[in-house]
């Protein structure tokens, strides 16, 4: 009986997590949005950049009178980049919070077990940051990764420059090494896939764990491989270390691209002695001075709030400003907050972001491309493709300092 | 692939070194006063911010900054030594474990509130700096760390086994009682001792910071590296730990080179279990036996 009873409630709780997380017309109550950032832990670099942009969305949308006539407001909860904490945070944000509607935390390792809490609930689950292939590979219709492009085809724009350089100029070798992360694997498997068969010669390829912490042997071991090309799928940790690995070595590649790090900014750069990052690659969906929609208010609200220089901003938090402005399009749309009004809405159209415009397909996968930045002149560029281009590439990169 | 080896086990032994330096404050903590201080890691970390402060505001070199961050931790230590672990009576050692882990989430905190979740490292002009040896370079920056290791444990060595003092540390690792009743002031021995590891930790904290990108939240990695260490080196002893930071960062740079990072870690543990099953004291150890 008592077992029946406990049931009961847990089953009524459940059923009415969704059912108060609907609509939204007629009520003078902020709208409130959840999300688990990683403020503790390996992402809390990342964590506290997407806080940041989804706060400035917030602050951004409420001058504007809010969504449907009501404030936002989010409430965050720290996951300390835990897989088993993220899931508890979105079950008690949802069943226990009762919030409106949910954004997603950082990194795909985050995303993939935060999405099957939310769609388990009925939530839409717009994202800024879980791009692996296994985020879009488990039938779920509710999530959306607001990028670009899918992260498996984040490096695409490296590749197919490398490729189109006279056959002269084209590396010959290509070294690999990449955290055994969701995010920065596939990258590289593709990558790699692609440049091999351009003829590129695969010289060194290693996978690491993500915990690892002492990067300087397999930084040697890459440094060793003399390849021409050098393909990292790093964070901010180990993008510094083996940047910094290759100074001592004196090791100069013809071209060097770290999938995330040198998209970070200062972050980045204040780690390596006299910003000596001339010519490293990163791949990259936002930069500060791109004439995309909003980008010149986020900008200027982000300086305003914290500080720094356009090129400090990390992408993280362009991202996160991202989905806000992408559910705030869609919300426009359908006039309602209802999740899976919110869902259909977000399968259909286009949503001009300070990323640029994009779409997503059936499985919640954005349908442009990323491209390609590069550090010159102690600042990030876009070097390709053309269309956004403001420099052309350095290549080869220029010798360190 | 000789060089590669040679290279590895030549880096290996350089951060081994640090290692040592970090876990020697631990051992000796866990000799003389039968506790594990999961807080040492956390302290690592504050030790790497101090250098961060030193250098980034009064533009003070990280190793010349020593001479101010060490002292200082050092009489910390001997006041939450007063503080926090002598008010503990009953079952030190289980709940000693809980209040330097609280130690550690306190440190961790303060830090997150002052300086955010942001990596930071301490970036000193000379850490590109390589010299040549054989067929490849090392970094300067490396041996400077190592050397400080080296001269911190010395003098350590040097406390221990030449003076009045280390003699009184020494016999209270041996036996707390035993020392007590000789009249040994095992409180004051056990202040000191602390805050010995906390000076150890700050040290090494800065060799830390200049070569890896840290946050608050390092030091969970940091504190299960060095419990292996004291563990494979021998609970409470200070050659063993030195030791065992060796092999453990030898055997882990090598594997990483010549087999797959993946299996560093593996590798390590594989040693770490012979030696265990061999000797389960540790390399260095002393079995005890209690009477039931």
């Amino acid at each position: 009986m008592r077992t029946t009873s406990v049931l009961g409630v847990a089953v009524m709780l459940t059923l009415g997590a969704p059912a108060c997380a609907g609509g939204g017309g007629g009520s003078s109550q902020p709208i409130t949005i959840g999300v688990s950032v990683s403020l503790d832990g390996d992402f809390s670099g990342d964590g506290k950049a997407l806080e940041q942009g989804y706060q400035l969305w917030a602050d951004d949308v409420n001058a504007r009178g809010g969504l449907v006539g009501r404030k936002v407001r989010f409430k965050f909860v720290n996951d300390a980049s835990s897989t088993q904490q993220v899931v508890t945070n979105y079950q008690n944000l949802i069943t226990r919070d009762h919030v409106d509607l949910t954004f997603g935390p950082f990194s795909s390792l985050l995303t993939i077990p935060a999405s099957s809490i939310a769609s388990r609930y009925g939530y839409a689950f717009p994202e800024p940051a879980g791009g692996g292939p296994h985020v879009f590979d488990r039938g779920l219709r509710d999530v959306f990764f607001v990028q670009p492009a899918p992260v498996v085809d984040n490096l695409a724009s490296y590749t197919r420059w490398l490729l189109s350089l006279a056959p002269d100029q084209r590396p010959r070798s290509a070294a690999y090494a990449t955290e055994d992360d969701p995010f920065t694997q596939p990258q590289l498997d593709r990558a790699r896939a692609l440049l091999e068969k351009g003829g590129v010669q695969t010289v060194y390829t290693k996978v690491y764990p993500a915990e690892t912490t002492d990067f300087t042997p397999i930084a040697l071991a890459v440094a060793q491989s003399r390849a021409d090309a050098v393909v990292l799928g790093t964070m901010i940790p180990d993008a510094v270390a083996f940047v910094q690995t290759f100074q001592q070595q004196r090791f100069n590649p013809r071209s060097l691209i770290e999938t995330s790090g040198p998209d970070q900014g200062g972050q980045f750069s204040d780690k390596i002695t006299g910003g000596n990052t001339e010519g490293v690659m990163v791949p990259a969906g936002w930069w500060p001075s791109a004439k995309t929609s909003g980008n010149d208010r986020f900008v200027r609200a982000f300086l305003a709030r914290y500080g720094g220089d356009a090129g400090s901003i990390s992408a993280d938090a362009a991202e996160a400003y991202s989905v806000g402005q992408v559910v705030e399009q869609a919300v426009g749309r359908i006039h309602s907050i209802d999740n899976a009004q919110l869902t259909d809405a977000l399968h259909s159209g286009t949503y001009q972001t300070v990323q640029g415009a994009m779409a997503f397909d059936s499985k919640g996968q954005p349908n442009g491309s990323s491209f390609l930045v590069q550090w010159q002149g102690g600042q990030t560029v876009p070097v390709y493709p053309a269309a956004v281009a403001v420099a052309p590439p350095e290549y080869p990169k220029p010798a360190w300092r | 692939m000789t060089t590669l080896v040679l290279e590895a086990a030549v880096l290996g032994v350089l951060t081994g070194g640090v290692y040592a330096l970090m876990a020697s404050g631990l051992t000796l903590i866990f000799g003389v006063m039968r506790i594990i201080n999961v807080g040492q890691g956390a302290l690592v970390v504050l030790g790497a911010y101090l250098g961060f402060v030193l250098l980034r505001q009064w533009h003070v070199d990280p190793f010349l900054g020593l001479l101010l961050t060490t002292p200082a931790l050092f009489v910390l230590g001997v006041a939450l030594e007063v503080v926090f672990i002598r008010p503990l009576r009953t079952d030190r050692e289980s709940l000693s474990v809980l209040v330097t882990y609280a130690l550690a989430l306190g440190i961790e905190g303060v830090l997150g509130y002052l300086f955010g979740a942001d990596y930071r490292q301490i970036s000193v002009w000379y850490d590109t700096a390589t010299f040549q040896v054989g067929g490849f370079h090392v970094a300067v920056v490396y041996v400077l760390g190592f050397a400080l290791c080296v001269a911190i444990l010395a003098g350590l060595g040097l406390l221990l086994y030449t003076t009045t003092f280390g003699a009184a540390i020494r016999a209270t690792m041996l036996n707390r009682a035993a020392a007590q009743l000789i009249g040994i002031d095992v409180e004051r021995v056990s202040a000191i001792a602390f805050g010995i590891g906390m000076a150890t930790a700050a040290a090494g904290g800065v060799v830390f910071g200049i070569t890896t990108a840290f946050n608050p939240g390092s030091h969970y990695d940091l504190i299960s590296r060095l419990l292996t260490i004291i563990v494979l080196g021998g609970l409470g002893s200070l050659r063993g730990a030195i030791v065992a930071a060796l092999v453990m960062l030898v055997v882990q740079d090598v594997t990483a080179v010549l087999l797959s990072p993946t299996w560093a870690a593996f590798a390590f543990f594989v040693v770490l279990v012979a030696v265990l099953v061999a000797r389960p004291q540790g390399l260095y150890g002393l079995r005890v036996r209690e009477r039931i």
